[in-house]
């Protein structure tokens, strides 16, 4: 019986979906579409919710949503082939940096990007506009340090002052940048980075770290099951975690501010379109929605101007503005520089040692 | 006979021998002919004590299994019937789980907060927790577990084709069991002992999960450097090296082996 009702069912879906094909081909000459590209997930979810829906209907336009983990990889076959799919991608801006210089992406024209002409000069490149903010953080364990707890990464190299177990990336992104600070660099005088006194400082602490943590889960599991007492990790797992009941805090002090950032690939099929939704994307009400739904902050910082984001959700957002004052500004051109790729591959001999 | 294997041929063509060969072009074409990512190989040390370190591992993992498989081999072979049923299952049974839940199942177990450390500690057996993962112990436990069927169904194969008169015999002519264990059962079992060595170590060359969960970042098998070198190169060239002196390092351990036992016997268990 149940079989049965299931095929109806499957049929019923099939005759909708070709009478959707019918009218969607219609459609589709009427109305502009393009391809739109994230990481999926939560994360995904929140943006058509916050700002993809909300877009395309401002706009009028069909939003086909895809989603990957790494885009790096299939944006190099993609735009390789002469032929791509997509049309604007939401990545990691070192990859909309690399992407530029190498010729995969197009270079945006300012003047039909209002809302990205609008952004510091520190959020956006040629080829790409800040999309979102998340932050490496240092976290806790409040049952280790129930007062006093480590507020710096000078305190997170201190093993005598804060004994307990310790875990970093296994990536230099971020982590070269803390052991800078740790080493007494300020915040905003980090870069270029000073490779060989970073790689030293991490020497140091070495031998204390317990675990190097490859995938953001596995930093949530080890702080969740108290496995380390203290680690860097992104604000958005640590806060997930805390959620979920754990004893775990982290301090936005000395974070290292990281942004992901929407480029468009070149050739893209749908080229006018996908510049009129950049701009869209970053508008100021659209980006003061996203926080609403998972902890990221807007990557346009004039979302904190507009009335959407309460003062109380403001403070725990990594790009609002007095926090953002505490952290470094990941510099994405430095380490898509020759030195950036140069201290990354180092990273392996240094794990290997 | 040939039409009857030509889909599966094909099959193998398509999706075997055409990726692979594929993959080792890109080794040594990127826009024209070049040796750089095998001379990264050679002359970087990260490359040597990476593959150093696998061999060693899976070495140690492949001697682990045939300790602990070689008598759960013997038990089923020697027990009647229903009982060795269960005992393969009992075997096999693991092999159903993903080895993505077994690698956190096993972080349960050994984990600073686990299993086996709290109950350690609640018996005053030990005062600081051990390091039981994070590091290359817990990749090795955790491999062998998943490895272990490979060891003992070879053996336990060969094991059956021992006829049980032989050791009767050798009884009969005052050999007492450990004996005759040692001079009639142990080399008539060899070939299952190769057999189950050869797929345990060369399966153990390629473990990624595994290691990348379990090693706390430390442990870099081979596999981990080929996912590296994607990312670090974004070319596949420098990654497909790696995988070519792998799959190299294999063949001639299967050449190697086929020297001493037909490969029959290892791959068919003839």
């Amino acid at each position: 019986m149940k079989m049965i009702s299931g095929l109806k069912y499957g049929y019923l879906l099939l005759g909708a979906s070709i009478a959707a094909m019918g009218s969607g081909v219609g459609a589709a000459n009427a109305a502009e579409q393009i391809t739109f590209v994230s990481q999926g997930g939560a994360y995904q979810q929140a943006q058509t919710v916050a700002i993809l829906d909300p877009s395309a209907k401002k706009l009028g336009i069909t939003i086909n949503q895809d989603s990957i983990p790494d885009a790096w990889p299939a944006i190099k076959t993609q735009v390789g082939s002469g032929k791509p799919i997509w049309d604007v991608v939401d990545t990691p801006t070192g990859n909309c940096l690399r992407g530029g210089e190498q010729g995969l992406m197009e270079k945006l024209d300012f003047s039909k990007i209002p809302n990205g002409a609008a952004m510091p000069e520190a959020y956006r490149s040629p080829y790409s506009v800040s999309y979102e903010f998340y932050s490496s953080v240092l976290s806790y364990s409040q049952k280790t340090f129930p007062k006093d707890a480590p507020n710096s990464w000078a305190d997170f190299w201190d093993v005598k002052k804060f004994p307990g177990r310790r875990a970093l990336r296994n990536h230099p992104f971020a982590t070269l940048e803390a052991a800078l600070m740790a080493d007494g660099v300020a915040p905003d005088k980090l870069y270029p980075l000073d490779v060989d006194r970073a790689f030293r400082k991490l020497e140091e602490i070495k031998p204390n770290i317990t675990v190097w943590w490859t995938s953001g889960a596995q930093s949530a599991q080890l702080l969740n099951d108290g496995e380390v007492d203290m680690e860097m990790a992104w604000n958005g797992r640590v806060s997930a975690v805390a959620k979920e009941g754990a004893k775990v805090a982290f301090t936005y002090n000395q974070g290292i501010l990281q942004s992901t950032s929407l480029c468009i690939l070149k050739g893209a099929p749908n080229l006018d379109t996908a510049v009129k939704f950049l701009n869209e994307a970053v508008d100021p009400v659209h980006q003061a929605n996203l926080p609403l739904h998972i902890d990221y902050g807007p990557g346009n910082p004039k979302a904190f101007e507009t009335s959407v984001i309460k003062p109380e959700r403001a403070a725990q957002l990594p790009s609002e503005p007095a926090n953002a004052a505490k952290q470094a500004l990941m510099s994405y051109a430095w380490w898509s520089s020759p030195q950036g790729e140069a201290a990354e591959k180092r990273w392996a001999a240094f794990m290997q040692k | 006979m040939l039409a009857l294997v030509s889909p599966a041929l094909l099959v193998i063509l398509l999706l075997i021998v055409l990726p692979v060969g594929w993959l080792a072009w890109q080794s040594i074409y990127h826009d024209g002919f070049t040796l750089e990512n095998y001379r990264r190989i050679v002359s970087e040390d990260i490359y040597w004590r990476s593959f150093a370190l696998t061999f060693e591992i899976s070495l140690l993992v492949t001697l682990l299994a045939l300790l602990l498989g070689y008598p759960v081999a013997y038990a089923a072979n020697a027990v009647p019937r229903g009982w060795s049923v269960l005992i393969l299952a009992l075997v096999v049974l693991p092999f159903w789980t993903s080895v993505l839940v077994r690698a956190y199942a096993w972080l349960v177990l050994l984990q600073r907060t686990g299993v086996i450390n709290q109950l350690l500690r609640s018996l005053d057996v030990i005062g600081e927790p051990l390091a039981l993962v994070h590091n290359t112990f817990g990749t090795v436990v955790a491999t062998v577990h998943i490895l272990l069927p490979f060891m003992v169904l070879p053996l336990y194969a060969t094991m059956q084709k021992i006829p049980g008169d032989l050791m009767q015999a050798g009884a009969s002519l005052g050999a007492g069991p450990a004996h005759a264990f040692l001079r009639i059962f142990l080399p008539l079992s060899l070939p299952g002992v190769l057999a189950g060595c050869t797929m345990v170590f060369v399966l153990c060359l390629g473990f990624y999960i595994t290691p990348e969960l379990l090693g706390g970042g430390r442990t870099v098998m081979v596999s981990m450097l080929v996912s590296r070198n994607v990312e670090l190169y974004s070319q596949f060239g420098a990654a497909s090296a790696v995988a070519v002196v792998l799959l190299v390092s294999v063949l001639l351990i299967f050449f190697v082996v086929s020297r001493f036992i037909s490969l029959d016997r290892v791959l068919g268990q003839k």
